[in-house]
């Protein structure tokens, strides 16, 4: 059995055309198919958060999502971050200059998921943030310096209001 | 490519679900998946058929209406968590759901696949058991209304026949004004209840209980409703002494024993939240209505 559609989906602002079969994840379509492999997978069953995406603005779990599912839909990723690929987004700044990452793995869910935190809440607590992260694992930073990274880059980008937030 | 195979359908609306879960073999329906797809992947469940619901019209809505809280089966958990009209009518709901898994799982989680999944533990079905829900089912003779109580019939399994799905929930609303508090036990934030507490209470002028709703979810294979207790609360006014004494008798029900938690250890639980639950409860009456 190998059914397969075709999709249209955005993302990162760019269109896409695909033939998928109909049981791939989203997480292995952007991976495998579009070479999308900033989206990472920790544990590919929900429970590390490596894989969150936005899904139509909303941070979802891509290893928890079929391709097919995404037809019609707009995807952001953490590719799509920042504004282009000389500049980096305030909230990238913010985990550069604040040690927010060791290895990096749990880095693109978790900005992708603060990212819509920041959206919906432009000055969160420190409790909001952790709250806000609690369905992202990371086996390095002990949560100090990303917590420190998301309360600045909650700074940086009220203080840029206008700035362009996707 | 961790899914097992499978033919995938997304029809449009309730009546070609209906025909598609009758016609089919070893089908089963997609909601949010974010308990279906892990099963998924894990290939704990190797279905031929995936009916995917995310397509199908006018199954995602919240209608308040004369004293219920209408609310369809695809709706998002984030769009519960975000409803003026939940925080108003059914305020013990908008507080068990912040603890239902994560922004990320409540964005695409549904209340319908919460309640067909029936974990043991997770907070809707405990508000669906403590408000006495009715759910309604649409199959191939139709639809039909189950009572809550009589939806789980087994572990993790509902009341539903093979062509048949949830279609909506029906929440009866509490006066406003009424003390209400959803209490759990949980490793961390985010994490399914190993034993949650859901209390529903009015008081009369003088302050002493008329009318009293406590559940415990987690104990057992679905939420268990403490009737001897609530009975014994009638006439009580909450002093925390008199509440230890009443609570002490949940310590005689059931409880699951696993990796999480030893029965006994669950059963202690039960005692102490729904007494945390009822003291906080309590201080929520308001009879002009919240603020
Ligand atoms: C990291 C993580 C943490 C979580 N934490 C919690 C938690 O703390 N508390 C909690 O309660 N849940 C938790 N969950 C599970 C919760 O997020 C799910 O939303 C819920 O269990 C299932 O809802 P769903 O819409 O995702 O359904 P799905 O996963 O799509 O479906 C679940 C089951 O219900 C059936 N089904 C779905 N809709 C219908 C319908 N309309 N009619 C008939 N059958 C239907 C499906 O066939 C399937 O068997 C967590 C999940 C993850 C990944
Ligand atoms: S890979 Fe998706 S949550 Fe871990
Ligand atoms: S930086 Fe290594 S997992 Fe988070």
């Amino acid at each position: 059995m190998s059914d397969t559609r075709q999709i249209a989906v955005t993302v990162n602002g760019m269109r896409y055309q695909e033939i998928v079969p109909v049981r791939v994840t989203l997480a292995d379509f952007l991976r495998h198919q579009l070479g999308l492999t900033g989206t990472h997978l920790g544990c590919e069953h929900g429970v590390c958060g490596a894989c969150t995406i936005l899904l139509d603005g909303r941070s979802a779990r891509s290893c928890l999502m079929l391709a097919v599912q995404a037809d019609g839909h707009e995807i952001l990723t953490v590719e799509g971050i920042a504004p282009n690929a000389d500049t980096l987004h305030p909230l990238q700044e913010a985990f550069r200059d604040n040690h927010g990452l060791q290895c990096g793995f749990c880095t693109p869910g978790i900005l992708t998921t603060l990212l819509e935190l920041l959206r919906d809440n432009p000055d969160p607590t420190e409790e909001e943030v952790r709250i806000g992260i609690s369905g992202n694992l990371c086996r390095c930073t002990g949560y100090q310096n990303i917590v420190i990274a998301a309360l600045d880059a909650a700074k940086r980008l009220r203080g840029s209001s206008g700035a362009s937030q996707p | 490519m961790k899914p097992p195979p499978f033919s995938y359908h997304d029809p449009r609306t309730v009546a070609d679900t209906v025909g598609l879960l009758a016609s089919l073999d070893n089908a089963k329906l997609l909601a949010g998946g974010q308990s279906l797809m892990p099963m998924l992947n894990m290939r704990y469940v190797l279905p031929d058929h995936i009916i995917d619901l995310n397509r199908v019209d006018g199954l995602s809505y919240i209608k308040p209406r004369d004293g219920v809280l209408e609310i369809g089966a695809m709706t998002r958990q984030r769009d519960i968590e975000f409803s003026d009209a939940v925080a108003e009518r059914c305020p013990l709901m908008a507080e068990a759901i912040r603890q239902v898994g994560h922004r990320q799982t409540r964005n695409r989680g549904t209340l319908g696949g919460s309640l067909c999944h029936l974990d043991p533990a997770a907070e809707l079905v405990s508000i669906a058991a403590a408000l006495d829900a009715k759910v309604t089912v649409a199959g191939k003779s139709g639809t039909r209304e189950i009572d809550f109580a009589a939806f789980p019939v087994a572990y993790m399994t509902p009341a539903l026949e093979l062509d048949e799905l949830l279609t909506a929930v029906t929440f009866p609303c509490w006066p406003r004004g009424h003390g209400y508090a959803f209490v759990e036990f949980a490793r961390r934030h985010g994490d399914f209840a190993i034993v949650s507490a859901a209390v529903l209470i009015e008081e009369d002028k003088s302050g002493k209980i008329a009318r009293a709703s406590v559940t415990l979810g987690g104990m057992g294979p679905a939420p268990v409703r403490a009737a001897e207790v609530e009975r014994a609360l009638i006439g009580e006014t909450i002093e925390e002494k008199r509440l230890r004494e009443i609570c002490e008798s949940l310590r005689k029900l059931d409880a699951i024993d696993d990796i999480h938690a030893p029965a006994s250890y669950r059963q202690q639980l039960a005692t102490v939240l729904p007494r945390r639950a009822l003291i906080k409860a309590h201080e929520r009456i308001a009879p002009e209505g919240w603020p």
